[in-house]
């Protein structure tokens, strides 16, 4: 099923095959006293070194909970990754010793959180928080770390590095905060940089901004990035492949300019025709209807299909694999073909 | 480059500056003071009289325990049956007990057994506490399944019966051990309270997406406690062992007292208590003096004590 995703496209390629981080067939389940909740249902994807691929779907459709199965971070108890494998650069994290695992945080794979302010220490300065990985995992002394952590903090932009580097969390702005948060999750070099909806705290002037920001930093330091969000707005312009997941599963994977001029699943179609429009006015708005599954109890066949306006029989019966369709794409619609042609008219 | 943030926050700094900033302040022009949880705290407490009130008697109290000398002149164990009952004289302000003795110099001699034994048993409450809440709360599981139990069934031990029950083995012991005993007493029955603030504090804090972000980036079970943790939850453990300092004083008189805590040579309130009790009808200001004493300074924890939480709360700012 992983040889059905899609090729790397020739700038994005590695050489000899491998990929820098592969998730292969991930299962992932909360157990909890209510029962069994099927978060992750056979997820594959992956991402080459230098590329950014972007994770899209809406709440509760898995897509942070997979990076946290990356991370090694997933509260468990309730979470328990049933099957599958999580490869970087060819070793399988989950398979490894918690020890080793914690090498790989920080240094090879790190990750940036939604809310920002949450995500630092409330109790400590903010150039503390940065330079404290620096001392602990490189072993460098006091004023090196702090000369290293105003250095991070002028590369994601923060005015006056040098001067609020003794300052508390919540003395930033909500923008500023993220960049701190930012310069933290760069302080060890990483070679992944996962971010977590690392906009939707903001509002929309700042979200534009810490996007560029995102977007030079892996360009300027090399990095291969994932970015989670349910903002199709934000993914255009700095993404190079998209994967839209849908009831812990990824729906349609393409790249960025294929999936947004045509569409390949009923779902990836809706959420484009969801997107307010300048030219179009006075009309109303395009919605997906219903809701979305609950996990606990996903429907059979295609999980998409209460809500799906090509819903035929097969798709209550049958779970639809990933049809690969041409300039490697993959939907997991039964009638991925006529979707596509469709959008594209 | 984010001009409207850079604006933004300069404004506020001049905002954050003007109501606080006193013209005199050592502070270079331009450098914001960081305003930290503390700092708000002792900025709230400052303007707070009851927390004045309660640090000059806290104050008194300790150095009265430190140098006794200080404050009377007077040998607290130079007894003079010819003088028992005896009216104020001299240095003796409070003048004498049935045995003689100078009733003011008892009480303040007798504070430092009061406070050593109050200071030490919150000191190692606390610690117990602390060990005990951080690793229930911080693994969860089996691990809070037992240490929750074991605090329950502590909680549920009478203090004063394990009290007598244990201090009973000491009772030939010297006036060292006996502190000593007291202390330890006091301490393994008196850490399930704040254990359980500590717990659930740490369950809130670990819970928190810095905590994930410290784990993101590699640090270990050890590094997240000790620095993530432990600080952020440290402020509520503080209050409830100021406010414990101050029972843990009345309890130590309340052993004295009743014969199993501290007794003579060791000069402490509770025995003078009970001593002034049984010679009330004779004279009443043996028993008055030393209870005052207690009262005050139990008062003084406890007010401070609360002081500090409604200082640390943002809700009641």
């Amino acid at each position: 099923m992983t040889n059905s995703t899609v090729q790397p496209t020739p700038a994005s390629a590695t050489p000899e095959g491998g990929h820098l981080l592969e998730v292969r067939d991930l299962y992932v389940e909360f157990r909890t006293s209510e029962g069994v909740a099927k978060v992750i249902n056979g997820v594959s994807y992956h991402l080459d070194a230098g590329e950014t691929l972007a994770v899209l779907g809406e709440s509760g459709s898995g897509k942070s909970v997979t990076a946290q199965a990356i991370m090694g971070i997933l509260d468990s108890p309730p979470a328990h990754v049933r099957s599958g494998q999580i490869l970087y650069q060819g070793r399988d994290l989950l398979t490894q010793p918690e020890e080793q695992r914690r090498q790989v945080r920080g240094k090879e794979i790190a990750m940036i959180f939604q809310d920002a302010l949450s995500a630092l220490n409330p109790v400590f300065p903010v150039g503390w928080q940065i330079s404290e990985t620096l001392r602990t995992r490189e072993g460098m002394s006091r004023a090196d770390a702090r000369r290293r952590a105003i250095e991070l903090m002028d590369l994601v932009k923060i005015p006056a590095a040098e001067r609020r580097i003794g300052d508390y969390p919540h003395q930033f702005s909500g923008g500023m905060r993220q960049r701190v948060m930012i310069a933290m999750a760069l302080a060890l070099n990483p070679k992944v940089l996962i971010a977590d909806e690392p906009t939707t705290a903001l509002d929309v002037t700042v979200q534009a901004q810490i996007m560029d920001l995102l977007a030079d930093l892996r360009r300027d330091l090399g990095m291969a990035m994932i970015l989670i969000t349910h903002d199709l707005g934000v993914v255009a312009g700095v993404a190079d492949r998209i994967a839209v997941m849908y009831a812990g599963r990824i729906v349609e994977h393409a790249d960025v300019r294929s999936l947004y001029r045509a569409p390949a699943h009923p779902y990836t179609k809706g959420l484009l025709e969801s997107i307010p429009r300048l030219d179009v006015r006075g009309q109303e708005l395009a919605t997906i209807r219903g809701l979305p599954p609950n996990l606990m109890r996903i429907p059979s066949g295609c999980p998409f299909h209460p809500r799906c306006p090509y819903v035929q029989q097969v798709c209550v019966d049958v779970v639809p694999h990933d049809l690969v369709l041409g300039d490697g794409r993959t939907s997991a619609c039964h009638f991925a073909q006529e979707v596509r042609d469709d959008s594209a008219r | 480059m984010s001009d409207f943030e850079t604006v933004a926050s300069s404004e506020n700094q001049a905002a954050r500056r003007g109501p606080s900033g006193e013209p005199g302040a050592p502070n270079q022009v331009g450098v914001q003071k960081p305003r930290s949880l503390a700092g708000d705290a002792w900025r709230d407490l400052r303007r707070n009289p009851i927390f004045w009130i309660s640090l000059v008697l806290v104050t008194v109290v300790t150095l009265m325990a430190i140098v006794p000398g200080l404050f009377t002149a007077n040998d607290p164990q130079d007894c003079v049956l010819s003088r028992q009952n005896a009216g104020p004289s001299g240095g003796a302000i409070f003048g004498y007990d049935f045995q003689g003795c100078d009733t003011y110099a008892r009480a303040v001699y007798g504070s430092r057994a009061s406070l050593l034994v109050g200071a030490l048993s919150a000191l190692f409450t606390g610690v117990i506490a602390l060990v005990v809440g951080m690793l229930a709360g911080y693994f969860g599981g089996w691990v809070d399944a037992v240490l929750s139990r074991v605090i329950d069934i502590v909680l549920g031990i009478p203090l004063l019966l394990a009290a007598i029950v244990l201090l009973k083995r000491v009772s030939t012991a010297g006036p060292n051990a006996r502190i000593t005993a007291v202390i330890f007493v006091l301490a393994v029955l008196g850490w399930t309270t704040a254990a359980r603030v500590v717990r659930s504090s740490v369950i809130t804090a670990k819970e928190q997406d810095y905590v994930a972000a410290a784990r993101m980036l590699g640090a270990g079970n050890g590094r997240i406690m000790w620095r993530h943790i432990l600080p952020n939850s440290l402020a509520p453990a503080i209050v409830v062992l100021t406010i414990a300092l101050g029972t843990f004083i009345a309890a130590e008189a309340t052993l004295s007292f009743l014969g199993i805590g501290l007794k003579a040579p060791t000069i402490s309130w509770g025995q003078d208590i009970d001593t002034g009790r049984i010679h009330m009808r004779e004279s009443s200001t043996p028993l008055i003096v030393p209870s005052a004493f207690l009262a005050l300074t139990v008062l003084a924890f406890i007010m401070l004590g609360d002081a500090i939480r409604d200082a640390f709360d943002p809700k009641l700012r």
